[in-house]
């Protein structure tokens, strides 16, 4: 899988908050051999520049680090915090999140857009947190972003996918554009199915964070996504609604026997 | 045997106080010139609620912190043993059956039965947890107490001392300087906390209550003279620094979301300050030549000190006692 020129491997990305340590979540990390996390700059410390322990430690991970805006609810406040994010951890990629409403956390689509265009003018690598909506995708792309990242149901809500015909709509109108799904993944059946539609990649954190074995679920992960990829691959059947058996049943010669 | 405690927050006090009864000589000293200015146990919940925090700590935790309710109440007045109550707001019920799933020693509450238990919170709630086994203390009070059986046991603490050069001390020195020794220990981080103080005579609540959001969860404390004790933001950050309009809107919404009264209460103070942790958020003994480091405490100062002081005292000693007699076989030989 390829992000804004840089070849991925792993088609798992996980969030960094909400472990019960940076211990767990290194062994987590490591265990599903995640290649990108997130990094939420806004909530995770007092004054932005503060949290530098807690980086040094997911830098010591050496895997990419995403940035994200988490928490930021104007276009404004998205783009400062993307830019203090770009100096901290030295990348030019930014999961951009502009929040619309408090309680299920929807993303501002319009002030995503707004913002996802200055940050690609000023170089940005933006990786927008969306609704699973075309328009919205089309704008996003007209503003110069190559990923996206529908969501599956709300942020932490483990709903798993809320819209699957949306989201193969999505599919299929941008089968050249990476497309993540982020956010609402509760079980790996979820991760498992988003693959199956022909995603790129999942992003989840709370799914695993919140485990009661958050290392055993990170792998229960990873397993899912790889099992999902290989079955879009693979190329699977069609669903239908009579029987097909998969032997003859004229003259039924074995059930004779 | 003498053994200098560098620092007076709870882990310094605690394992002052457990090698002074175990026939040690104690002296303490302290960077700040009164007890609490720079200890960040001065903001603490004061929760003895080991089955609690098993919701997201390791197993270690909550057997090292089932001794703590014992330890303090023989030692300091004022520790309740009322246990700790569990609920959330009703489109959040979910997290009432996450919490119970990841815990143990709980009893399930109903309305009735969290009306009985807290009258104030009669009718608020249909759903919850009771940890009947847990206890709360004051902190401040606490420290305070320690000081004074301290002081009783002829052990004195120099306030205005800055303790960070081991060098300074004869003897055996244990250095529980909370995030301040991040100068020698390089994986301790700082994780904020901001808490506030209400006083309401309003309300009374006979324990500590935690308030489940899938977000933001939070808990109040009951303390003496109307005042309640609202906690803890966890941010990773080592910034001391004031409590931020955010956290501040977070913790009054949760207790005005517990108890709608609580948005008469008067606010007596707000206060941010930074936990030291390890990567595993788990406490350590860390030795360095003649100093034993006693740190990480994380958000469990109250909980595990008494564990580890003991850990730390009887290290300490054994090693005083291993020195003087590898001194004497080697004068006898």
């Amino acid at each position: 899988m390829e992000l804004y020129g840089v070849e991925i491997a792993s088609r798992l990305l996980l969030g960094t908050a909400q472990y019960p340590s940076p211990a767990i979540l290194a062994d987590a990390v490591r265990a599903a051999r995640v290649d990108i996390v997130t990094v939420s700059l806004r909530r995770e410390s007092g004054r932005l520049r503060e949290g530098q322990d807690f980086w040094s430690l997911i830098r010591t991970l050496g895997i990419r680090v995403l940035p994200n805006t988490a928490g930021c609810h104007s276009v404004k406040e998205a783009v400062t915090t993307a830019q203090m994010a770009r100096e901290i951890f030295a990348t030019n990629w930014i999961k951009l999140e502009v929040i619309g409403e408090a309680d299920t956390l929807q993303p501002d689509v319009f002030g995503l857009a707004e913002a996802a265009r200055i940050l690609s003018d000023d170089g940005f690598a933006v990786f927008p947190y969306m609704t699973e909506d075309l328009i919205v995708a089309e704008r996003l792309i007209e503003a110069g972003c190559r990923v996206l990242m529908p969501w599956g149901a709300p942020i932490g809500s483990g709903k798993g996918l809320n819209n699957p015909f949306g989201l193969q709509a999505l599919r299929a109108h941008f089968p050249d554009i990476p497309l993540v799904v982020d956010a609402g993944i509760g079980l790996p059946s979820h991760a498992a199915a988003a693959m199956e539609l022909g995603y790129d990649a999942v992003l989840l954190n709370t799914a695993v964070a919140k485990a009661g074995d958050p290392v055993a679920m990170a792998q229960a992960f990873a397993g899912a996504v790889e099992a999902g990829r290989a079955a879009y691959l693979a190329g699977p059947m069609e669903a239908r609604d009579m029987a097909a058996p998969s032997t003859p049943v004229l003259g039924r010669p074995v059930l004779a026997r | 045997m003498r053994v200098t405690v560098v620092g007076a927050g709870v882990v310094g006090l605690t394992a002052a106080l457990e090698l002074s009864e175990r026939g040690a000589e104690v002296e303490i000293v302290e960077r700040a010139a009164h007890l609490g200015e720079a200890a960040c146990s001065w903001c603490a919940g004061g929760m003895l609620a080991p089955w609690c925090e098993g919701e997201s700590a390791p197993a270690e935790v909550v057997d090292l912190g089932a001794q703590a309710l014992d330890w303090w109440a023989r030692r300091v007045p004022g520790v309740a043993s009322n246990g700790t109550l569990v609920v959330a707001a009703p489109r959040d019920v979910g997290e009432i059956e996450r919490f119970a799933a990841r815990t143990l020693n709980h009893e399930r509450v109903d309305e009735t039965r969290i009306g009985a238990l807290e009258p104030d919170l009669a009718g608020r709630f249909r759903k919850g947890l009771f940890f009947a086994r847990e206890g709360h203390l004051d902190p401040r009070m606490a420290l305070g107490a320690l000081r004074d059986r301290l002081a009783e046991r002829g052990v004195a603490i120099s306030f205005g001392v800055d303790g960070a050069a081991p060098s300074l001390f004869a003897g055996a020195v244990l250095d529980c300087r909370g995030f301040a020794a991040r100068d020698a220990l390089e994986e301790l981080r700082g994780v904020r906390g901001e808490m506030l103080i209400l006083r309401t005579k309003e309300i009374s609540l006979a324990r500590p209550i935690r308030f489940l959001h899938p977000r933001i969860p939070l808990y109040v404390v009951p303390r003496a003279d109307g005042l309640f004790m609202v906690g803890a933001t966890m941010i990773e950050s080592a910034e001391r620094g004031s409590v931020t309009a955010r956290s501040a809107i977070e913790l009054l919404s949760a207790a005005y979301a517990l108890h709608p009264a609580f948005g008469e209460a008067e606010i007596v103070e707000m206060r941010a300050d930074v936990r030291p942790a390890f990567p595993d958020n788990l406490p350590r003994i860390v030795r360095r030549g003649a100093t034993n480091y006693l740190n990480g405490f994380y958000r469990h100062g109250f909980l595990l000190s008494p564990a580890f002081a003991q850990k730390a005292a009887a290290t300490i000693l054994r090693d005083v006692r291993d020195t003087n007699e590898n001194h004497r076989q080697r004068r006898r030989a």
